[in-house]
């Protein structure tokens, strides 16, 4: 289990990257910031920066709305 | 353009053109369209202080302009266009807004909108910081302002069409003597909608050089249109002399252009990546909004629709003429502002021409489109142009035939009632048709154009609607429709949206990711702190004549490392560079939230003084708060009942769905009321959402008429 933004109990699988959490959520927007047990994660590594069980994530999503 | 309009001088001023000192010209235009004055007032050193310009200039002429008890539709309210000290500089992007400010036909307290288009600059080019025009005219006129030549004229406009695209493209060929004075004039012009209605916008034009064509930004919220044609205004028009890139004249050109040189790189390398604003602008959205649960469907009842992708940002970035440079003010290189050329009308007075629209924006096609269950572009097309050269407000008519259609549906309509219209949710053709009946004055549309809070009145008294039930899904609050997002699972944005000065409006506050998604603001502390800084620093932007989208519709690609992403700090920065570097007054990031702060609890004790602003009137319909039907409920079971049994420690198996739904509300209005007391708390306002005398001294507003109405309420 990996806990998404203090809230949200996520079921964790092997393999699973920074890329496969976002389309599991649906987060689509793309002003994010992905932070994985404190550690900001680089856009570029999100299809291959794989998230540890247990782990705590936090996608800060930016202000949007017209 | 086959007008054919005559003019006719009633009143005429001359005066020289002076020329702007760091952002500012030091007077305003009065007209007064009852008596034919026009008059230059000064601008004061504490006007500047305190009210900087733009919504601040609006509200401080308005405030001396008009009585405890004026009406939207008496002489003595005005319509107040200003832009602002740094409107008008042309080295960084979004810095060519003007600020529209009058009493509302919907909400009868002051409303104020963030436009586009050239007039403002012009205007002040022209050698004036504001127009200020007040009284009505007997019949319907044109004002000129020409800063070619100094002189201002109030003049008879028989002939002269009033829907916006006509007259718009009519003035403009009238009056220019060469090509290049086109580029230079600007007219604004509402539409027969507006005279019908109370949900008229203006349209304010800039010239569109590639096009050959003049284009239309919309002052849409709270009925500004509907006063200008009350006024019997058909158009204002300013001609300036030509623009250049010192025309602003600020203090320090090189601190300026180096913040604007930062901001087009970072458009430059990144906005491909980002939001793609230069192809596709705000109807990226679409898509983004549906992804989450919050695009408004059906009246808001649900936040998503499997025929999204027919109107999403894929669709218009085809629709879109692409590679061309849509800025609506010189120097913007995030370029949003698309059209959709040769479009060829299919119904009404202007069926078969081809015409250019300007959008649609998100905010049309969330509101026209899925809202009220039109998955069609074209429809919403035919629905964006008509409602901009009839000038109405696309956001209000949106939510407000959203709300009819479910009316319909519920049975509280029929068709008998709309005069044989069948309003339910995806019927295009009958929602043009209601359009059309707005800009007549006729049917139904009559009925419909009085706004969601007069209807909701009428159908109770009319045709013995549940006052409960229109109360809960209509959606206005203060007597503005809601904009275009579903908040019931965002507090921070019910609140974005009740505890604003005008009226649901984002503009103010747009927290739903911050809150809902990010879980940035899980204590009632922290959502006041965001519904006390973001409101004040988006009311900047209307102080000194910017566009919001720059600020955080690209962002720098370090800003994830920043301590506060979410304001964007480095664009912060850019704004406190651009206020010193244009006025010469050194400020801090700090400054720029007390000077809204100081017009926003001005504009509070605004509406307390005509008998609003209250704690009562920062209600809010529960459609905005939660599920209404049990049809809502059980789209989103799984949701609502995790929150029964994880929040309220409730068995929801052992409950009907009538039941859940009454606890579910009962939580929910209890946690808007204890939000209610920490906004308030948090910006220096009693329990009664009423500024204390020490917020007023702190900001320096205790000027005596305004302690004055304060302490009635103390
Ligand atoms: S960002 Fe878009 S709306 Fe804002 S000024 Fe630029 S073109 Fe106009």
């Amino acid at each position: 289990m990996i806990r998404v933004n203090n809230r949200d109990e996520v079921e964790w699988e092997e393999g699973m990257t920074v890329s496969d959490l976002l389309e599991r959520m649906r987060y689509t927007f793309p002003h994010i910031i992905v932070k994985v047990d404190g550690e900001v994660v680089p856009r570029e590594e999100y299809p291959t920066r794989t998230i540890p069980d247990g782990a705590d994530v936090r996608v800060i999503h930016l202000i949007a709305g017209g | 353009m086959t007008a054919q309009g005559s003019r006719r001088v009633l009143a005429e001023f001359a005066y020289e053109v002076p020329p702007v000192e760091r952002g500012y010209t030091n007077q305003t235009l009065y007209v007064n369209l009852s008596d034919n004055t026009i008059t230059a007032k000064p601008v004061t050193e504490e006007m500047k202080e305190k009210f900087i310009g733009g919504r601040g200039f609006g509200l401080w002429l308005l405030w001396h302009a008009v009585k405890d008890d004026t009406k939207w539709n008496d002489p003595e309210n005005e319509i107040i266009i200003s832009s602002g000290p740094c409107g008008g500089i042309t080295q960084y992007p979004g810095s060519g807004k003007s600020l529209v400010v009058t009493i509302s036909p919907l909400t009868d307290i002051p409303i104020d909108s963030n436009v586009g288009g050239h007039f403002g600059p012009l205007l002040k080019f022209s050698g004036w910081d504001a127009l200020e025009i007040q009284g009505k005219a007997e019949k319907d006129v044109i004002v000129v302002i020409d800063g070619q030549n100094g002189r201002v004229t109030i003049e008879e406009a028989d002939g002269v069409p009033v829907d916006s695209h006509l007259v718009g493209h009519w003035l403009i060929e009238e009056m220019a003597e060469k090509e290049e004075d086109r580029y230079f004039m600007s007219v604004v012009a509402a539409g027969s909608g507006a005279e019908h209605t109370r949900i008229g916008c203006l349209n304010f034009s800039f010239y569109d050089r590639r096009r050959k064509a003049p284009r239309f930004k919309q002052a849409g919220r709270g009925g500004i249109g509907t006063v200008f044609r009350d006024k019997r205004i058909k158009a204002i028009v300013v001609k300036s002399p030509p623009v250049r890139g010192d025309s602003n004249r600020p203090a320090d050109p090189e601190r300026i252009a180096r913040a604007g040189l930062r901001l087009h790189k970072e458009i430059h390398d990144y906005d491909d990546q980002q939001n793609r604003m230069r192809k596709r602008g705000t109807p990226y959205l679409v898509q983004i909004m549906d992804d989450y649960d919050l695009l408004p469907v059906h009246n808001f009842k649900f936040g998503s629709h499997p025929d999204t992708p027919k109107i999403n940002g894929d669709v218009w970035e085809g629709r879109f003429s692409q590679g061309l440079p849509d800025g609506c003010w010189y120097g913007c290189t995030m370029s949003c502002s698309h059209a959709v050329d040769h479009y060829t009308v299919r119904t009404g007075p202007y069926k078969g021409q081809k015409v250019i629209v300007d959008g649609p924006e998100y905010e049309t096609i969330a509101g026209v489109g899925s809202n009220c269950g039109i998955f069609d572009p074209d429809a919403i097309l035919e629905i964006n142009f008509y409602c901009d050269t009839y000038g109405i407000d696309t956001i209000s008519f949106g939510t407000l035939t959203a709300f009819v259609m479910e009316c319909y549906e519920a049975g509280i309509l029929d068709k008998e009632k709309t005069g044989g219209l069948e309003l339910r949710f995806g019927n295009a053709d009958a929602a043009i048709e209601l359009l059309h009946q707005m800009a007549r004055g006729e049917g139904f549309g009559k009925i419909a154009g009085q706004g969601v809070r007069r209807m909701k009145e009428y159908f109770v008294k009319e045709f013995g609607a549940d006052p409960q039930f229109v109360q809960d899904i209509g959606m206005e609050a203060k007597g503005l429709e809601y904009s275009e997002y579903v908040c019931k699972e965002s507090l921070a944005q019910q609140g974005g949206y009740g505890l604003t000065n005008k009226g649901p409006q984002h503009d103010e506050a747009w927290l739903i990711f911050m809150d809902m998604v990010s879980n940035l603001l899980p204590t009632f502390e922290d959502k006041a702190e965001a519904l006390h800084y973001f409101p004040m620093w988006r009311t900047w932007f209307g102080l000194c004549g910017f566009c919001k989208l720059p600020w955080n519709d690209i962002v720098p690609p370090d800003n994830a490392m920043t301590d506060e992403p979410a304001k964007i700090p480095a664009h912060v920065q850019n704004y406190v560079e651009i206020f010193s570097g244009v006025t010469g007054k050194e400020v801090t990031a700090d400054d720029l939230i007390t000077m809204s702060e100081r017009v926003y609890n001005f504009q509070r004790v605004f509406n307390i003084r005509l008998g609003k602003g209250l704690r009562e009137h920062d209600a809010v319909p529960y459609r905005s708060m939660g599920p209404v039907t049990v049809e809502e409920y059980e789209s989103r079971a799984e949701r609502y009942d995790k929150q029964l049994r994880e929040l309220l420690g409730l068995d929801p198996e052992k409950m009907t769905t009538e039941e859940k739904l009454a606890a579910l509300r009962k939580y929910r209005e209890e946690q808007y009321e204890k939000l209610i007391d920490a906004v308030y708390a948090r910006r220096g306002w009693t329990k009664d959402g009423v500024p204390t005398l020490e917020t007023l001294k702190r900001l320096g507003i205790d000027y005596p008429d305004v302690v004055e109405v304060v302490k009635r309420h103390l």
